[in-house]
């Protein structure tokens, strides 16, 4: 087996943070390699700098035994490396053909041979078994397609090594089973590819070889054959890590929200974001929201905090209409809100810890009376909440922008938790967030539901969904598939559900779970 | 007893903090200083001696003070008026327009109330009242461009710009109409004068420097209390900040919007206001050229604080009053200050070339507040 | 593009053109009134149109450039010093003169284009700051050398200034401008003429072109234009240099072949217009032109109104301030701004710095 690609001691330092230190990793020709690893373990830096987007401090890349240098992307592709990324590097506004083309374009003279390209893009469309349409502008295409648009980018510049970057991660499981049969027809064809996940079960399915890396480390390469699931979390996390939380049996009781035939409106007219959803949360159980982004939970998550105005339907709390009212009023009357993005929604990152601590209630005594800020009582509370919650910090006028993504995550729900809940709505609640921490904060939300609040999480990771939730929805294209008790589902049949089939049988279920 | 304890390292410690954010802005001013000198030379003229008549023309004797505090009032309450807004994330590019409705109020209030109430008024009842209207008019029209943002999206570096021209053409043909000094032997655009009654008296006879000039320093600090003390003030920065997050806290977004843009007038139109009342007692076509540009660096330069923009405002007013001194003496025409001027914004703007220049160790300090022209 | 709004355009020019008509009834048939209109449209259209294709060429790639005005006044003044000199000083006949002189506003334009490139893609200054600082370097700059190279004791010309070399001459496309009605199209002067050509070529480079596509990808989605090996500065670079000696072609329009003379601040905000044009237009170059011909519609109708000043009904006279008619553009733009006449979508990473080392 020729070794395609090999890197030696890469190393990169960025303000602050080591990405990677000294990296090793090998690709062969014609093999699936599978970068395993948490978020923040340097994996994306790695690529980036075998892509050329990046320089590194220290380091070489060898391409078939020779050293290559990559000051750009364009040295990468002209040898033949592709790269798929996780946030697709494609220009929404143009064509599949005008994204094909950009940097590789065909002219007749002056003029760009829209028509030439659009025929190849159908040759290689036909070939990997990758359906698109070269006219279409790629903001109306699907995620899926929009995966294959990338895919096939990579291979019109006749790459032989193609790296992808969590391609995973926005794909419902069929299309993930489809993504991998695809990539096993490429090696067929030669190509060798670079798969970055955090998901261990694609990895065991697909990986020739797998590389684990940890803090900017590679900490040990393994074969599937040789490895489980538990195992490799062991390597990717440094310690057993216990998948479950402690959490004893939901006593719920008054309903507290209430959701009925909910639509909100979409980017198009005529397509709803949410349609028609129905379901209700009652005080001291969590309802976990299951679902692949983007099928309509940030939508109807911001429908019912007060950010967006709903088409139709009702949304009430403890039997008042809130249906439309704004965010404010919300706050006042008890709903508590930690949102996706916290560098964008949740957090004024230039601001102390301690005044983003009172975003929602400055204007409430003891912080703010007739208009006037009282700093006093502000850092009190500030103090407070630090100790309470454990945020890592020097003191509480440090500012958020210096705080690990954690802690960040911590000082925003200890905002959300300061209050009296009547209902907590949670989205995303550890994403790229360090293992300690998401401990800490799934331990908040369980205590959150014994004291009796509602609690609705939203999560595109079914492992925190199963592990949290008292109950369980699915949301596929914006409709609520089903809604069971957790105990009563398995894996399977919520992996079915999120795929959007309806009433999942024993064959169904085991793709779904591929 | 380490050096940590002592008390002169304690003092240390706190100077270099203090004087730490201002390094900047200093060497800033320091280095379009010598690139002004630069062009001096190269044109055929004397930097020093062109800098002495600059330093002798602003603060050479009691008068050339006098002279330079009042330059600096109307930048000061510009200065102000641009800070604010860019601390509430926008761009008031329109403080020219503001300036010059709150002018054209002011003048009306000033010769206007005594007819319109049959009678003389009192000063303690027109002055306040002249000056009011400087700052209602100045307030309605920031809160257009402000309105149309917060409803439209428009972005309101254009529509500032826009209602700027708007303004000065509306200035014009009230000036040459119905506003127009009706005094026979009258033939340019100008008000008729004010009332006695309605003039901000000077606060020493012989000299220029009138009541304007406190009060500005009352509107700045009032201005940095509201910021940091209260409320509103709060809201104002969160917006400027990060308008998601205070969305998502539950801020009104829109409605502060429009407060922002309407303080931010009010501060221009005052500006307006006092020039009339207590400078030149009317308004008249072309007298209020330049400041909107000037207060964006001033605003820059005192990095959207009022406790800078008091200090740069006054800066700039040395500069415009020492000028024509420098000219006399040296030949070298005032524009030179306004090069001098850009080249302050472009410093402050590009700091790190200062940074670069002069080896400043930390962090680079982005002004970023331009999000394109979607909402 | 939005039929409302080339509807919207179409119904303002005809109304416009149409008073005049009928105020001038008496005295001159409709068709050369409506020649003489639509010529003295375009050509005051000129430094707008070309401050529009400035911005395009900016904005286009991702960078706001709200220094056009400052672009142009710097033009303006340089050309015509420029073309003063060569004629007085060194000689040289007029024609040679003025050209020369259009060369040199050509490349003052694209220095303050490089300025702003500099500081923009650079420097990563905030782009409307370093717009600003354009703007107000070349109001400083040319105030400075109008009086120090004019008036001052170093003075270039003795203390005394020459006789320019007049202005650029028409050019009359024979056959073509005879046709009644449109035939003011063909009989313009050299810049006028150059700005539609302009025009045409922009939108075929922008929409046809390799080099289009790139600069448009760059200001869409920089970081995909960065994958697709695209070097993204570079592009940033040259378009805005590009954009500069357009928006100097502008300020020579003012003192090489409007007026033979010079006044500071001359450009009386026709950079800022051009902006609004730009926006109109949905950054498109034929729109633009679209834009600025209504712009200069309302200019050509208050200067014509000028001309039946007698026949105006006297409730309406005070249209003829220029003060009221000058409001026209502005208040189209506000409106435009809002979005009532159909929606405005600038090019989606237009405004923001572009930052080459991310950690992602």
């Amino acid at each position: 087996m020729t070794l395609v690609l090999e890197v030696r001691g890469i190393s990169k330092k960025f303000p602050g943070v080591v990405a990677n230190d000294n990296v090793d990793l090998d690709l062969q020709e014609g093999e699936i390699h599978c970068l395993l690893g948490e978020n923040g373990a340097g994996k994306s830096t790695l690529m980036n700098i075998i892509y050329g987007l990046s320089a590194p401090d220290a380091g070489e890349i060898r391409l078939r035994g020779k050293p290559i240098a990559l000051r750009s992307p364009k040295d990468a592709i002209a040898l033949g490396i592709g790269m798929v990324h996780q946030h697709f590097m494609l220009v929404p506004v143009f064509t599949v053909t005008e994204n094909i083309m950009l940097g590789a374009e065909e002219k007749r003279g002056l003029v760009l041979d829209r028509r030439k390209v659009s025929a190849r893009v159908r040759e290689l469309s036909k070939e990997y078994g990758l359906d698109v349409d070269p006219d279409a502008r790629v903001e109306d295409l699907p995620v899926g397609a929009q995966q294959r648009v990338e895919i096939i980018k990579a291979l019109y510049r006749n790459a032989q090594v193609l790296i992808l970057d969590e391609p995973t991660a926005v794909l419902t499981p069929p299309e993930v089973d489809e993504l991998l049969i695809v990539l096993k027809g490429l090696i067929k064809k030669g190509v060798s590819v670079l798969f970055i996940t955090h998901k261990l079960r694609e990895v065991l399915e697909v990986a020739d070889r797998i590389t684990v890396m940890r803090g900017g480390r590679v900490v040990a390469s393994a074969k599937p054959e040789e490895s489980d699931e538990r195992s490799l979390a062991a390597l990717m996390v440094g310690r057993e890590v216990i998948l479950q939380v402690d959490k004893s049996e939901a006593a719920p009781t008054h309903e507290v929200l209430e959701v009925k035939d909910l639509s909100v409106g979409g980017r198009h007219p005529g397509m709803d974001e949410v349609r028609r959803v129905s379901f209700t949360v009652r005080a001291g159980e969590i309802l976990g929201i299951a679902g692949v982004q983007g099928n309509g939970q940030t939508e109807l998550i911001e429908a019912i905090t007060g950010l967006r105005r709903p088409g139709s339907g009702k949304v009430s709390l403890m039997g008042r209409d809130i249906t439309g009212v704004g965010a404010r009023t919300l706050i006042e009357h008890g709903v508590s809100h930690v949102p996706e993005d916290r560098h964008r929604h949740g957090l004024v990152l230039s601001y102390s810890i301690a005044d983003n601590l009172v975003l929602c209630t400055y204007n409430q005594p003891p912080f703010g009376t007739n208009g006037v800020l009282h700093d006093g009582p502000i850092d009190l509370y500030a103090q407070k909440c630090v100790k309470d919650f454990d945020v890592r910090t020097p003191n509480t006028q440090t500012a958020a922008s210096s705080l690990s993504g954690g802690n960040q995550q911590k000082v925003i729900i200890a905002r959300e938790l300061g209050r009296p809940v009547k209902l907590l709505v949670v989205n995303q609640p550890t994403r790229g967030v360090d293992v300690g921490s998401i401990e800490r904060i799934h331990r908040e939300l369980v205590a959150t539901r014994d004291k009796g609040a509602a609690v609705l999480l939203v999560s595109a990771e079914l492992d925190e969904i199963l592990a949290l939730s008292d109950r369980i929805a699915v949301m596929y294209r914006g409709e609520i598939v089903s809604i069971v008790p957790a105990a009563k589902v398995t894996r399977a049949e919520l992996g079915c559900w999120m795929a959007g089939s309806q009433t999942p049988t024993v064959e169904s279920a085991a793709e779904a779970t591929a | 007893m380490t050096a940590s304890d002592s008390p002169t390292s304690g003092l240390g410690e706190k100077i270099r903090k203090l004087t730490a954010p201002w390094k900047v802005p200093a060497l800033a001013v320091f280095t379009a200083m010598v690139v002004g000198a630069i062009l001096i030379a190269v044109a055929g003229g004397d930097p020093l001696a062109a800098y002495a008549g600059m330093f002798e023309g602003s603060l050479g004797s009691p008068r050339a003070v006098a002279e330079t505090l009042v330059w600096s009032t109307p930048y000061i309450l510009t200065g102000l008026s641009v800070a604010l807004a860019f601390q509430g994330g926008l761009f008031n590019i329109g403080a020219e327009g503001q300036l010059a409705l709150g002018a054209v109020a002011a003048a009306l209030v000033g010769y206007g109330l005594p007819g319109l109430l049959g009678g003389s008024v009192p000063a303690i009842v027109h002055v306040p009242a002249t000056i009011l209207a400087g700052g209602v008019a100045g307030a309605l029209w920031a809160a257009i461009p402000g309105w149309l943002k917060a409803r439209t999206g428009a972005h309101e570096v254009i529509s500032t710009i826009m209602l700027n021209y708007v303004a000065l053409n509306i200035v014009s043909f009230l000036l040459n109409g119905p506003m127009k000094d009706p005094a026979p032997d009258n033939v340019i655009a100008r008000t008729p004068l004010i009332a006695e009654s309605a003039s901000l008296s000077p606060i020493l006879s012989g000299f220029r420097l009138h009541w304007g000039f406190p009060l500005a320093l009352i509107a700045a600090a009032l201005v940095a209390w509201m910021l940091k003390r209260t409320t509103l003030g709060f809201e104002i920065r969160t917006v400027g900040a990060n308008p998601e997050a205070a969305r998502y806290a539950g801020m009104k977004v829109g409605r502060t919007i429009v407060v922002s843009m309407a303080l931010s007038g009010t501060l221009a139109g005052l500006a307006g206001a006092i020039e009339v009342s207590a400078l030149n007692h009317r308004h008249q076509l072309g007298f209020s050229q330049g400041y909107g540009f000037d207060a964006i660096a001033i605003a820059l330069l005192g990095k959207t604080k009022p406790a800078g923009v008091v200090p740069a405002a006054l800066l700039f007013g040395m500069m415009r009053s020492g000028a024509p001194r420098m000219q006399f003496l040296t030949q070298i025409p005032v524009d030179v200050i306004s090069v001098i001027q850009a080249l302050i914004l472009l410093f402050v703007a590009a700091d790190v070339m200062v940074r670069r220049l002069y080896r400043l160790r930390g962090e680079r300090e982005r002004v970023v507040i331009t999000r394109g022209w979607g909402s | 593009m939005d039929y409302r709004r080339y509807g919207f355009i179409a119904a303002i020019v005809v109304v416009l053109i149409g008073i005049i008509v009928k105020l001038g009834a008496a005295q001159v048939s409709p068709a050369s009134i409506v020649a003489s209109m639509i010529a003295t449209t375009i050509a005051v259209a000129t430094p707008l149109t070309l401050g529009a294709l400035c911005g395009i060429c900016c904005e286009r790639a991702g960078v706001v450039n709200i220094g056009i005005e400052g672009m142009m006044l710097t033009a303006a003044f340089f050309g015509w010093f420029g073309a003063l000199y060569i004629s007085s000083i060194l000689h040289v006949g007029p024609m040679t003169s003025l050209l020369l002189g259009v060369l040199i506003a050509i490349i003052s334009g694209a220095l303050m284009g490089l300025l702003h490139a500099l500081l923009t893609v650079t420097f990563e200054v905030d782009q409307i700051i370093a717009g600003t600082v354009v703007n107000l370097l070349a109001m400083g700059m040319t105030g400075f050398c109008n009086r120090q190279l004019f008036f001052g004791a170093g003075s270039a010309f003795g203390g005394q200034i020459p006789r320019a070399p007049g202005t650029l001459p028409r050019i009359h496309i024979p056959i073509l401008a005879d046709i009644p009605f449109i035939g003011g199209m063909f009989d313009q002067q050299p810049i006028a003429f150059t700005a539609l050509v302009l025009v045409f070529v922009a939108h075929f480079v922008l929409f046809y072109t390799q080099w289009g596509l790139r600069t448009r990808a760059v200001g869409e989605h920089p970081r995909a234009a960065s994958a697709a090996g695209i070097d993204v500065i570079r592009v940033r670079y040259i378009n805005i240099v590009i954009g500069g000696a357009i928006a100097g072609l502008g300020g020579a329009y003012f003192t090489l072949e409007s007026v033979p003379s010079f006044e500071p601040l001359m450009t009386n905000g026709r950079g800022f217009i051009a902006l609004a044009a730009m926006i109109f237009g949905n950054w498109k170059p034929i729109g633009a032109l679209a834009a600025a011909l209504v712009f200069g519609a309302a200019q050509a109708f208050q200067i014509n109104l000028q001309l039946f000043r007698d026949v105006i009904p006297p409730k309406f006279t005070f249209l003829q301030q220029s003060s009221v008619v000058g409001l026209v553009p502005y208040v189209l733009t506000l409106i435009i701004l809002t979005g009532v006449i159909g929606k405005t979508t600038p090019p989606a990473a237009d405004g923001v710095p572009y930052d080459r080392e991310r950690r992602s």
